[in-house]
């Protein structure tokens, strides 16, 4: 006599983590087919010797201590949520065998997005989707597989598709979709289908391990207690009353086209780190800069605080961005602060650069030592906030007024206009940059035509900008 | 609770069954689907209340429908007569 | 070169790379996008994991499951997107589960704006989720910052199994410094607890559900174990010219460079005036202000805050009434001018 058929190793011996004294039985109802859709999977693995590298993923329904059974790897996830868990888990084992395990309303309802998207995205994963049109586990309330009709103590007068909706066919919403290889609606209702059940787990969950996409078998399965019927009536009406809404069969298998391919872990980079994300490597980075001094700027215009405004487009932020960069360079303390979001795209733009010898506090320039004005709007508005004696840079190819303050310096520069004749219109904040830092003193030109790699991305640009930087400063001494 | 009629088993007997009757909870299913109706509830109750299913002892094939019939893990064991049993 | 410039949001994610973070799940939003953009763009190129999700709960349940599965990960997003993200930081401080979580306040509620709030304060520091939990939250005031709390970040994260979260602003977020990186690459610590590939983690479950109401106790006595460990270990904060302060300023984040160029001002002006930084929100530094309200020297605090005053209440907490303690506030994203805030200092000395 041997044995033919007992209980999987899939499943532990006893149940360990099972609270009170029955650790030898599992929770489920009489007739539960949860229990047969956990055997099937149970078995599966341990046949294909696959328990070390499986993660089983219980889902928030009654199968929420599924983990309490299947001795492999467990996840408890939230409701509706186990597709992006799972997602979670693949990406960072993607050699690991994950098993999906989801209840109609966690599926079908509350986690709808999360299923849509993860086969969408085709996770090599295994779903396993109960569907028994009710909400098991908190006593019987209207899933959204509940038949048209159906009392539930949520539809005490039978579900209605003017106020409930039709029932969802999890099955057909997946095969909408590009990315999922197998498809299945099996049925629990007699030993045939059960056959049948069994083997699309099976195909499911190998399909994965041969590295070949997303699977989703949704099985229709008896909740007699929920549904107030003895098991045997229960499978009963799986075949009278839900098969005609879900249709039984398969929906797709593109496994047998698809080449299988070994799992393979992830392969995270720890050597050379800093180069690869654009930091300067430990060996290449040469000393702290040392503190530079401003006792050669102008004292009004030392430590300034800098704003930049214009229209989007012209520049503004990069000029501002210049001008930090060339002061991290020298050996300043810089901060850079844009205006940001909606304002980016299109219409004004500003930024507010501080350069300082000292620990900068506020990164917000409100009184204002430096303004740099590309437009007549950006005069306007932040002229007011420069401080007496501060300076005024207005590109006066666009603006047409004149600031309106006495205390304060002006600097009328046409940098789109000496931009343009250098042929690039693009670079007339740079030619402005120039005028800056020759009224200013700033800096020097070389210092700023050095750093320019700091902060314009195309190479090929940086011998225009260069031109530009020395034509604005060219332009500031002529003037005076 | 009655046992179903007895009926003269269509086929030869090849196996046995062992059923663990405090993990089975009497859905019944397994005597359903079984093709050669060996299976019947017991008059006894188990630990947690239920008739639980019995083998009647004679006729089963070890087709092990009822061990994938059955929702519990390790309710059901089938074996399988060889040559000697 | 010593130094890179950098935008904090950008920071972020070159710290995180460098503290062994592999992993990213995130969704965009305003203006905490550039860190998904900045993962995108590295992620890959470190063997490692970018992925947008559908949506913030996605999001969330991905980093779950990640950090279940042992990996350094992280997401990030402001006010609205936190707000989704609440159910799955609940999980993951009931499952004893690491991550990292950006939150780049904007202005609210509701849609609310895109400017720098720090608003979300309640939010993240006092809860969010449903449960007792508590998160480590750590507040960068500059770029440099939101490197270095961000590698400290995953660290606690580890030490702890909990969540740790970076609470900035906008601001922070947006503006550039310069920041200076280590050398050191870390590398993710062995895990035994997690699930994954092996017959360890064969045996590891990860699950927050405690059915049975003493054994749910039990479980909670020992998160609340670890929190009190951490309200030992982990507090930090800074300290500036509070020797002989008579008015204590308090401030995060963004807010507390306002009060250190306002308390120079002030300083300068004869006013003996100082300012004390939390770093952690939570654990919230009650220790030092408990010792600056015992102070005879110190006659009154003033927080101010860009909410309707969050900290506040926990400034109240700890100086429990020996003191008054007073608020300054703006809301709907404004940053506060260091001259707004010292007329308002001065009304107040």
């Amino acid at each position: 006599m041997k044995v033919k058929f007992q209980k999987t190793k899939g499943f532990y011996d006893v149940y360990e983590r099972k609270p009170g004294v029955n650790k030898d039985i599992i929770h489920y109802c009489p007739g539960c087919g949860h229990g047969n859709a956990h055997k099937f999977i149970a078995e599966t693995i341990a046949d294909l010797g696959i328990q070390d590298r499986t993660v089983f993923v219980s889902p928030v329904g009654c199968s929420v201590f599924a983990y309490y059974y299947f001795d492999m790897g467990n996840v408890q996830a939230a409701h509706g949520r186990a597709p992006a868990v799972a997602t979670g888990i693949k990406r960072t084992h993607p050699d690991s065998v994950v098993i999906v395990y989801q209840g109609d309303g966690d599926l079908a309802a509350i986690g709808t997005a999360e299923i849509v998207h993860a086969a969408n995205r085709g996770e090599n994963m295994t779903v396993i989707f109960i569907n028994n049109a009710i909400y098991g586990m908190t006593g019987g309330q209207m899933a959204p597989t509940t038949l048209v009709g159906q009392r539930t103590t949520t539809t005490p007068y039978g579900r209605k598709p003017e106020n409930e909706g039709f029932p969802v066919r999890v099955a057909e919403l997946i095969d909408a979709i590009q990315a999922p290889i197998y498809i299945e609606r099996v049925s629990l209702h007699d030993s045939k289908h059960v056959t049948k059940a069994r083997r699309a787990v099976r195909k499911a969950i190998t399909y994965q391990l041969e590295g070949k996409g997303f699977s989703l078998v949704e099985i229709l399965s008896a909740c007699p207690t929920g549904w107030g019927l003895l098991p045997v009536e229960a499978r009963k009406w799986i075949h009278e009353a839900m098969e005609p809404n879900f249709p039984l069969g398969l929906k797709r298998d593109e496994g047998p086209n698809i080449e299988a391919r070994e799992l393979q872990p992830c392969n995270h980079v720890f050597e050379g780190v800093h180069g690869l994300i654009d930091l300067p490597a430990p060996e290449e980075r040469g000393a702290a800069t040392m503190q530079a001094t401003m006792e050669h700027v102008e004292e009004a215009w030392r430590n300034p605080a800098i704003k930049v405004a214009g229209f989007g487009g012209q520049g503004v932020l990069l000029l501002g961005l210049g001008l930090a960069n060339t002061g991290m360079q020298v050996g300043h303390h810089v901060s850079w602060l844009p205006s940001y979001g909606p304002e980016m795209r299109g219409g004004t733009a500003n930024c507010g650069v501080h350069i300082s010898t000292d620990l900068i506090g506020s990164p917000v320039v409100a009184d204002t030592d430096i303004l740099v004005a590309f437009n007549r709007p950006s005069l306007e508005k932040f002229e007011a906030a420069v401080r007496p004696g501060g300076v005024v840079f207005c590109d006066t190819s666009l603006v047409d007024v004149k600031p309106t303050r006495d205390d304060i310096v002006v600097v009328g520069v046409p940098a789109t206009k000496l931009a343009d004749e250098l042929g690039n219109t693009k670079a007339a904040n740079m030619v402005m940059f120039g005028a800056i830092i020759g009224r200013t003193k700033l800096f020097t030109v070389d210092e700023v035509c050095a750093s320019l790699d700091g902060f314009i991305k195309k190479k090929k640009l940086i011998p225009v900008n260069e031109q530009a930087v020395k034509r604005g400063a060219e332009y500031v001494l002529e003037m005076s | 609770m009655a046992t179903q009629a007895a009926k003269k088993p269509a086929r030869k007997t090849r196996g046995f069954i062992k059923i663990r009757e405090e993990e089975c909870k009497g859905c019944g299913c397994c005597i359903e689907d079984c093709p050669q109706k060996v299976l019947e509830f017991s008059p006894n109750l188990n630990r947690m209340g239920y008739h639980p299913c019995v083998y009647k002892g004679d006729g089963c094939i070890a087709c092990g429908i009822c061990f994938y019939a059955c929702p519990e893990p390790g309710a059901i064991t089938v074996y399988q007569l060889e040559e000697g049993d | 070169m010593a130094k890179v410039l950098l935008k904090g949001n950008d920071a972020v994610v070159r710290g995180a790379i460098l503290a062994g973070c592999r992993v990213y799940f995130g969704y965009p939003i305003t203006p905490a996008s550039e860190i998904a953009e900045t993962a995108a763009k590295y992620m890959p190129l470190v063997g490692g994991t970018f992925l947008q999700a559908e949506s913030e709960i996605a999001a969330i349940n991905m980093v779950y499951g990640a950090s279940g599965a042992g990996a350094r990960v992280m997401t990030a997003s402001s006010g609205p997107g936190i707000s989704l993200k609440m159910e799955g930081i609940s999980y993951m401080a009931g499952a004893q589960l690491p991550c990292v979580v950006v939150s780049v306040m904007r202005g609210g509620p509701g849609l609310g704006n895109i400017a720098p709030e720090q608003a979300d304060y309640h939010q993240v520091v006092w809860g969010g989720g449903h449960g007792n939990y508590k998160n480590i939250v750590l507040a960068p005031n500059s770029v440099q910052e939101m490197s270095d709390l961000t590698m400290l970040a995953f660290e606690l994260a580890d030490r702890y199994r909990n969540p740790v979260f970076i609470l900035t602003d906008g601001a922070t977020g947006q503006m550039m410094e310069p920041v200076e990186f280590p050398d050191a690459v870390v590398r993710p610590p062995e895990k035994d607890w997690a699930v994954g590939v092996g017959p360890g983690p064969r045996e590891n479950l990860i699950s927050s559900i405690f059915l049975d109401g003493d054994e749910l106790e039990a479980h909670n006595k020992i998160l609340q174990a670890k929190y009190d460990k951490m309200e030992a270990e982990e507090v930090r904060f800074e300290e500036f010219q509070l020797d002989d302060a008579e008015l204590v300023t308090v401030g995060f984040g963004i807010v507390a460079r306002v009060l250190r160029s306002a308390v120079l001002q002030l300083r300068s002006e004869g006013l003996k005036v100082g300012l004390l930084r939390p770093i952690t929100l939570w654990p919230f530094p009650n220790e030092k202000l408990e010792e600056l309200a015992e102070r005879d020297s110190v006659r009154r605090f003033v927080t101010v805050e860009m909410s309707h005053g969050q900290m506040v209440k926990d400034v109240k907490l700890a100086v429990l009434g020996r003191k008054p303690v007073e608020l300054y506030r703006r809301m709907g994203g404004n940053i506060p001018t260091v001259n707004e805030v010292i007329e308002e200092i001065k009304r107040l000395a």
